[in-house]
C-alpha cells in the first residue's frame, strides 16, 4: 500500500504558472498570460464560482476606467470569466490550496481529493479580509449582530438574509458606507457611522451618494467602547476619542441597535505567503515586491489587493495585466534582474508598492499618504534630487496614488526617497 | 450663489465649486463650474443642481435557481427622490431561473429614461 505521501507524489500535476485565487486580480492575469502565449497555466479558485468579492459587490461604479460604461461587480467580473471560458483557460473551483512551499510546490484541496501541482511561477492573487472585532479588541457581550461589512453584505446580495433593523456601523471604509446605502434600501434605519479617526477612510463620492444622500451622519473622532445584549445585541456604547484615539470620559452615549457593522479595514491575505517565507511589509501587510511584481521568493509573483488594498477594481485589473507581462519575461528568461535600489516611504507618505526596482525600467509606484494633505508636491527622490513628481491639490488617505517613474533620471543605485509637502 | 459638492462620477471624487444664480422663473442659472478634473464632472454639477439623479442596485428573487438572487441596475440615473419608488417596484418581481445577465427586467422604470437590467445570470437549479 502507497503512503498518502506517494500517491500525492505520483499525481503532481506541471504547470508554467500557478495561479492562487480567482477573483478580479487572478482572472486578470490568467487572460494576459493566455495572450502572451503561457498556455499551461491553473486558476486555482476556493469558491465555487469564479469572479472573487465582486459576486457580492451588485453596486455599480465598476469598470469607468477598463470598459468607459458603469458596471456593476457581477458584471464586471462576468466580463473576465467570459473571456476565460473563450479561451479556454483552465480553472479549478471549490479548490483551496493549503500549503505552498519555497520550490512552487503547491497542496491543493479539492472534493475529489488531494491533488499537487508543481509550477515554474506562482501568482499569488488572494485578495484580502476584513479587519474583525477580535483585531479591534472592543470590550462588551458577545451577542449575535455584529458583522463584518462584508459578511453583511454576503448576507444581503448572495444568500438573501436581511441581517438588521437599528444598525450602527463602526468605521467609515467604502464598503460600509456600501453598506449603510444597501441596508437603508433594504428598509433598515441606519443610526450612524462612527470613525475613530479624524477624517472618513471611504472615498468622498462613496459619504456623498452612501452616507449624506439618505441622511445618514457620519461622526469622526468616535469609537464603539462597549457591546451590549445577551444573545442579541442591543446596542453600543459611542465615547469621542481624544488625539490619541483614546476615549474622552463623560462623552459616552448609548445607542440602542440590534446590528453594528465594522467597516474598520482590510488586511491582504497572507497566510499562504507567510508560509512559504514571503518577506511581508508591515505597513501594507502584503509581500514586498520589485517593479515586476516579485516577491522575496523567486518566481512568487503577486497583485491586487493582496499585495495592496485597491479602491478600484480597474486598477486591481490593470495591476495584474502588468504584472503577467513580467511573469511572461520571467518564463522566457528564467530570471528578472537584480532589485537592489530600495524605495523608502518619508515624510507624510504611508506606503510605496514597489518597495524594491531594479533601476533598469520605467515603473508605475502606487502610494498612499499617512494623512490628509492639500496642495501637496509627492516627490521621488535620488540623492536629494527629484527625478519625479506628482502635484496634487488634494491627497487623502482613502486614495491610492499612482505616478509613473522614469529610470533616466536615476544617477546611482541608492535608495529612492519618496515625500509628500504641502505648499 | 456658490454650491460646494462631490463629485460622485469616480473615485477621483472631485470637489466642484459651483456659481449659480436665481432666474426670474426661480430655476437656477449656472454660470462657473470649478475642479472637475474631466467634462463629466461639469455635466454632473450642472444635474445635481437642477435636479439630482442617482443610479441603484438591489436584486430580485429568483425561483428554482442556483443562486436565490439576481442583481439588477438601472441603466441611467433617475431622480434622487424617487429611488425608493423604484425599488418598491423593482421587489415586485419575482423571476423563475434560469435569468441572464443583460436582460432588460423593467423598461423606462417610473416613465423615466432609465431601465433595469440584470446583472447576474442564474441557471436553472438541477432536479438531482
Amino acid at each position: 500500500m502507497k503512503t498518502p505521501k506517494e500517491t500525492a507524489h505520483a499525481q503532481t500535476k506541471h504547470v508554467d504558472v500557478a495561479i492562487i485565487g480567482g477573483g478580479p486580480a487572478g482572472l486578470a492575469a490568467a487572460i494576459q498570460l493566455y495572450q502572451n502565449g503561457i498556455h499551461n497555466i491553473i486558476i486555482i479558485e476556493r469558491e465555487k464560482q469564479l469572479g472573487g468579492i465582486l459576486r457580492q459587490c451588485i453596486h455599480d461604479g465598476f469598470g469607468l476606467t477598463r470598459f468607459s460604461e458603469m458596471l456593476s461587480g457581477p458584471e464586471y467580473a462576468q466580463a473576465f470569466i467570459d473571456q476565460v471560458e473563450t479561451l479556454g483557460v483552465p480553472y479549478l473551483v471549490n479548490a483551496s490550496v493549503v500549503h505552498f512551499s519555497p520550490e512552487k510546490h503547491l497542496t491543493v484541496v479539492t472534493p475529489s481529493g488531494l491533488q499537487t501541482w508543481d509550477a515554474k511561477a506562482v501568482i499569488l492573487t488572494t485578495g484580502c479580509r476584513e479587519r474583525t472585532r477580535g483585531a479591534l479588541g472592543i470590550p462588551g457581550d458577545r451577542p449575535v449582530g455584529v458583522f463584518t461589512a462584508g459578511v453583511a453584505q454576503a448576507y444581503i446580495n448572495l444568500y438573501n438574509r436581511m441581517p438588521a433593523k437599528e444598525v450602527v456601523i463602526l468605521g467609515s471604509g467604502d464598503i460600509g458606507l456600501i453598506m449603510a446605502r444597501r441596508l437603508t434600501l433594504e428598509g433598515a434605519h441606519v443610526q450612524a457611522i462612527f470613525e475613530i479617526q479624524p477624517y472618513p477612510n471611504g472615498l468622498p463620492r462613496n459619504i456623498q451618494q452612501c452616507a449624506n444622500d439618505y441622511h445618514i451622519p457620519l461622526y469622526l473622532n468616535h469609537t464603539v467602547t462597549q457591546i451590549h445584549g445577551r444573545n442579541r445585541l442591543t446596542g453600543v456604547t459611542v465615547s469621542q476619542v481624544d488625539k490619541d484615539r483614546q476615549p474622552i470620559a463623560g462623552t459616552d452615549k448609548f445607542y440602542p441597535c440590534d446590528t453594528l457593522i465594522l467597516s474598520v479595514g482590510l488586511i491582504p491575505e497572507n497566510e499562504l505567503s507567510r508560509e512559504a517565507g514571503v518577506a511581508l511589509d508591515p505597513r501594507t501587510n502584503g509581500p514586498v515586491v520589485n517593479e515586476f511584481y516579485q516577491t522575496s521568493l523567486d518566481g512568487v509573483f503577486v497583485s491586487g489587493n493582496v499585495l495592496q488594498v485597491h479602491d478600484l477594481v480597474d486598477y486591481v485589473s490593470l495591476e495584474a495585466e502588468r504584472m503577467a507581462g513580467n511573469v511572461t519575461a520571467y518564463l522566457h528568461k528564467g530570471a528578472l534582474p537584480e532589485s537592489s535600489i530600495r524605495i523608502v516611504a518619508k515624510n507624510s507618505i504611508g506606503y510605496t508598492v514597489p518597495q524594491r526596482i531594479s533601476g533598469q525600467s520605467d515603473f508605475l509606484l502606487s502610494l498612499r499618504v499617512s494623512r490628509p494633505l492639500t496642495d501637496c508636491r509627492i516627490s521621488v527622490c535620488q540623492d536629494g534630487k527629484e527625478i519625479a513628481f506628482r502635484k496634487l491639490k488634494k491627497a487623502i488617505p482613502a486614495q491610492l496614488i499612482q505616478l509613473t517613474v522614469s529610470t533616466d533620471k536615476l544617477s546611482s543605485g541608492h535608495d529612492l526617497e519618496v515625500s509628500a509637502h504641502e505648499n | 450663489m456658490k454650491t460646494e459638492l462631490t463629485c460622485i462620477i469616480c473615485p477621483n471624487s472631485c470637489q466642484l465649486e459651483i456659481e449659480s444664480e436665481q432666474t426670474a422663473d426661480g430655476l437656477p442659472l449656472i454660470q462657473n463650474v470649478c475642479g472637475a478634473f474631466c467634462p463629466k464632472g461639469v455635466e454632473y454639477a450642472r444635474q445635481e443642481i437642477l435636479s439630482p439623479c442617482r443610479t441603484i442596485s438591489t436584486s430580485i428573487a429568483i425561483l428554482h435557481g442556483e443562486l436565490p438572487l439576481a442583481s439588477v441596475r438601472l441603466t441611467n440615473p433617475i431622480p434622487k427622490d424617487r429611488i425608493f419608488d423604484a425599488i418598491a417596484e423593482i421587489k415586485s418581481y419575482v423571476l423563475e431561473a434560469p435569468v441572464s445577465a443583460g436582460t432588460i427586467l423593467i423598461s423606462q422604470i417610473l416613465g423615466y429614461n432609465s431601465d433595469v437590467i440584470i446583472t447576474k445570470t442564474v441557471p436553472r437549479k438541477s432536479s438531482n
